[in-house]
């Protein structure tokens, strides 16, 4: 019997906040994460810079990934089944780093995102004699 | 007879390699993180290995969905990093040890793992950034790579008993190799981060810290944990302990503990470095 994705998806174990990027997700997000594993390369970049519509086009982008690129919606992106990895290499694009895209991913301002890093400060060092 | 002469683990976040392109050692911000190289220096100068075998992931460089393997192992003549998408580079091409690799590689079949063999092979900052804060004054690379890539982008990922069983496999091949070669083993990546989520920025000081008291003396104690016990403890990218506990597995002989240094937060990132001595033992 064929299992849906539903039901294998329902198998998961949820960690909360935490996407898993499994089958499911590495399925679905597929043409998505394609595009932007091209971006490794420059003149990728500047073509999807030139003309954005045309280049997710030449993805066969899902309309909902469409959307999500669009709108620059980081979580829209991971729905669509984007994993960071790749969509690090959009975000290189569109100018932002990985505390920009967390502060996307938690509502917060990007101060606010850094400082909560900062909160964890500690440096602990040894060195055997 | 070739020599393990000992492990480095450490973090490579991209930005560590943008720091050093822009000379920030010193900056306030870097200076705990790059201070904790001092001891793997004098090690390396003292040591003065001739390979380095590196466990790491891929983020998308060499590797990407279409052909995802779980263990890969390099058997180039020589490695160089590319465009990662998002500006570092000028990193420095790499010689590889074709004859080691496929000896390597030749042990751990016969020991029923089913790694992906690569006779090309592109090196993501996950090799790059580790081996810039190894030798960060050389004009060419000191050693040559052998690079085995873990898979920890897209799960079931695995499990890290076979991680450690991977890297004991890996040792017993080192061991055995005919060569006088010296041999460090690099395992990078980790500690606690999470780029991804509604828990991005998420970092876990106990769980780090129960890593580093206990992969050199008790590696076993961090395979209690599944990979999604990982995922939940040290955030998804922290599963990149699974390099960490790789490396530690090809640490065959007697080790100590040289040095450690801990610092949060660098990037999104609990960063941190080991130093291990790895000696033959001694049959009494």
């Amino acid at each position: 019997m064929l299992m849906t994705r539903t039901e294998s998806a329902s198998a998961h174990r949820v960690i909360a906040g935490t996407p898993v990027f499994d089958g499911d997700a590495a399925q679905k997000g597929f043409a998505l994460n394609a595009m932007c594993y091209s971006f490794n390369c420059a003149t990728h970049r500047a073509a999807f810079v030139a003309n954005e519509e045309g280049y997710m086009d030449r993805f066969a982008l899902t309309d909902e990934q469409r959307e999500a690129v669009r709108r620059r919606d980081v979580p829209a992106m991971i729905e669509a089944g984007g994993n960071v990895y790749y969509l690090a290499k959009l975000a290189g694009i569109l100018g932002l780093n990985v505390q920009d895209l967390g502060a996307l991913q938690t509502g917060v301002p990007v101060e606010a995102f850094k400082a909560a890093l900062l909160a964890h400060g500690t440096t602990e060092r040894s060195i055997a004699s | 007879m070739s020599e393990i002469v000992g492990g480095v683990f450490t973090s490579h976040v991209p930005g560590i390699g943008a720091a050093i392109a822009k000379g920030l050692q010193q900056d306030p911000y870097w200076k705990p993180f790059f201070d904790g190289f001092a001891p793997v220096h004098r090690f390396l100068e003292r040591e003065k290995p001739d390979v380095a075998v590196v466990f790491y992931n891929d983020h998308g460089l060499n590797f990407f969905l279409d052909k995802m393997p779980t263990f890969a192992i390099g058997a180039a003549a020589d490695y160089r990093h590319e465009d990662e998408g998002w500006g570092i580079g000028g990193f420095k091409p790499f010689a590889g040890h074709p004859a080691l690799s496929w000896h390597i590689i030749e042990q751990v079949v016969g020991d029923e793992f089913d790694p992906v063999t690569c006779q090309s092979m592109l090196v993501d900052h996950g090799v790059c950034v580790p081996f810039e804060l190894c030798w960060p004054d050389a004009a060419a690379w000191p050693v040559k790579l052998v690079p085995i890539c873990i898979n920890t982008v897209q799960h079931p990922l695995p499990s890290p008993k076979r991680a450690l069983a991977l890297g004991r496999s890996v040792g017993k091949a080192l061991e055995s190799w005919p060569g006088d070669e010296k041999i460090v083993v690099l395992g990078t990546g980790g500690l606690s981060h999470q780029l991804d989520g509604e828990r991005a920025g998420f970092i876990n000081v106990d769980y780090d810290k129960f890593c580093l008291r206990n992969i050199v003396v008790d590696p076993e104690a961090l395979t209690q944990h599944d990979t999604l016990d990982i995922v939940e403890l040290a955030g998804s990218q922290g599963v990149e302990i699974l390099n960490w506990l790789a490396a530690r597995g090809a640490l065959t002989g007697s080790v100590r503990e040289l040095a450690h240094n801990y610092h949060v937060p660098i990037s999104n990132t609990a960063a941190a470095t080991l130093l291990v001595e790895n000696r033959a033992i001694v049959h009494a």
